[in-house]
């Protein structure tokens, strides 16, 4: 078998563009799962609302992600991007998993730092916000880093509700030329050309925030 | 042995910060429950404004829940606490003359008068000496950063730390971070404050400066001080009342000489002897 370099070349675009749309996805959903998991993690320490929230995230947690893909897809009006419901899809599922992160990482808290923040009558938001999360948040970076990268490998699957992002691209233009060696190959080294670096910097956050 | 009035062991007379000269806090038949556990039996007692008392008993005894359920971390299961005459654990219901458990909103506001160092220090590590102290009166208290900041290093000053302020929690031997620690609860100028075994955690080489501070604290203001220590030597000097506390209830009460001098009961002397041998 031999590389076809031209051919490479005059996909590349394809390619990019298609790369692009999985960052695009990655980076959003993941933006999503970040701020929609703290705030599960909170609301699940309220009584009643907090059991109901838990019980949602285990059925988004239990579900495979490309049935709740193609679920909500089916369920949106037509009209709605894609990529738009898909982003949206990918956060909530992942924010299923970031809350529970969270969640450890605000359970890790001594209590004392509770009780210390109301024995000053600390109103709740200087408690969560100054005291509680920095804390938290700090011992649970290196956790939410696998996340990205997790999410990051998912986003294939939003082939399913006709995003075509870097696979999809891979698998068009593999089919319609043969040369399906060239476009995985390709494909693969795409992506870790994202995830190595993303993987560094998560390295690189945790050792920064581990010293502390 | 001392003679019995020194001047610091003189008991306030009246005045100080309690509505009309009476008690500053009162327990009045107060019943603590956990589960089937009862720690506090229809407990009764009250602290003058000024005063300073000292809580001791065996472990169990309910000491630290006395303190706790004046901070508010806990709830009594029955009872009523008092603090300068007003309802603090309960708030009076609308017109009826009632009682009602407090809310989190009416608790906030009663809080702000009572401070509190604990056993573990519990300073935040996530800030600074200075943010540490300076984070309620800033935030709780609505006093400009300039004023807390300048208030923050009288009191650093004050148990010793002045070269700390920047230091974080984590670069300071036990002692200076209870040091700091009653700074951070002075820094909100309680009216009273609660003391639970502050010592208790520390390095033997490390108590002295602690109860150091707290003496020059006691003698210099006029703060209410809720005491709970196996320190005697400490509980002597500074108390003007000393509790003894057994399975919830007070055992036996008495200026330090009469406790330390001459108990009564044979459970203060059983409980004082413990304590001598071991050292503590």
């Amino acid at each position: 078998m031999i590389w076809d370099f031209e051919f490479t070349l005059e996909v590349m675009p394809d390619f990019l563009r298609g790369l692009w749309v999985t960052v695009q996805a990655t980076v959003f959903g993941y933006l999503i799962a970040l701020a929609l998991g703290l705030v599960i993690a909170m609301v699940r320490r309220i009584p009643v609302l907090g059991t109901i929230v838990h019980v949602v995230m285990e059925f988004i947690r239990t579900t495979p992600l490309l049935v709740q893909l193609v679920f909500v897809f089916a369920l949106v009006p037509a009209g709605f991007s894609p990529l738009m419901v898909g982003i949206i899809v990918l956060g909530v599922h992942y924010a299923a998993y970031t809350a529970e992160v969270y969640r450890s990482g605000i359970e890790g808290v001594a209590v004392g730092q509770w009780e210390a923040a109301r024995a000053l009558s600390l109103p709740a938001r200087r408690t969560w916000g100054a005291i509680v999360l920095p804390q938290a948040i700090r011992k649970v970076i290196p956790a939410l880093g696998n996340y990205l990268i997790a999410m990051f490998k998912d986003t294939p699957l939003l082939f399913a509700i006709t995003v075509v992002e870097l696979l999809a691209t891979a698998q068009q233009v593999g089919q319609a030329s043969f040369k399906i060696v060239e476009a995985f190959t390709l494909v693969g080294f795409l992506f870790l050309l994202v995830s190595i670096p993303s993987a560094i910097i998560i390295r690189r956050l945790e050792r920064r925030y581990a010293a502390v | 042995m001392p003679p019995s009035d020194t001047p610091t062991n003189a008991r306030p007379q009246g005045g100080g910060a309690g509505a009309g000269g009476g008690p500053l806090i009162v327990f009045d038949q107060v019943v603590k429950r956990f589960g089937d556990l009862t720690v506090l039996d229809h407990l009764d007692f009250s602290v003058d404004p000024g005063e300073r008392v000292t809580l001791i008993g065996p472990s169990g005894s309910g000491k630290t829940t006395i303190l706790r359920l004046l901070m508010t971390l806990e709830k009594v299961t029955e009872g009523v606490i008092r603090v300068g005459g007003e309802p603090f654990s309960h708030m009076p219901r609308g017109g009826s003359g009632g009682l009602v458990p407090a809310g989190e909103s009416y608790l906030r506001e009663r809080r702000k008068r009572i401070g509190m160092v604990f056993q573990q220090f519990n300073l935040f590590p996530n800030m600074t000496v200075r943010q540490n102290v300076i984070e309620a009166p800033v935030h709780v208290l609505g006093i400009p950063k300039e004023e807390a900041n300048a208030k923050a290093e009288q009191l650093l000053d004050l148990v010793g730390l002045a070269d700390k302020v920047d230091a974080h929690p984590t670069q300071l031997s036990g002692g200076q971070q209870q040091r700091v620690a009653i700074a951070r609860a002075l820094a909100m100028s309680p009216e009273i404050l609660l003391l639970d075994e502050v010592t208790s955690a520390l390095d033997p080489e490390l108590v002295a400066g602690v109860l150091d501070v707290l003496r020059e604290v006691a003698e210099s203001t006029d703060i209410t001080m809720l005491c709970v220590t196996h320190e005697m030597g400490f509980a002597r000097d500074v108390s003007h009342r000393v509790l003894m506390f057994d399975q919830g209830q007070i055992a036996e009460e008495g200026t330090p000489d009469q406790i330390f001098g001459d108990p009564q009961e044979e459970r203060t002397r059983s409980f004082l002897r413990s304590v001598l041998d071991n050292g503590v």
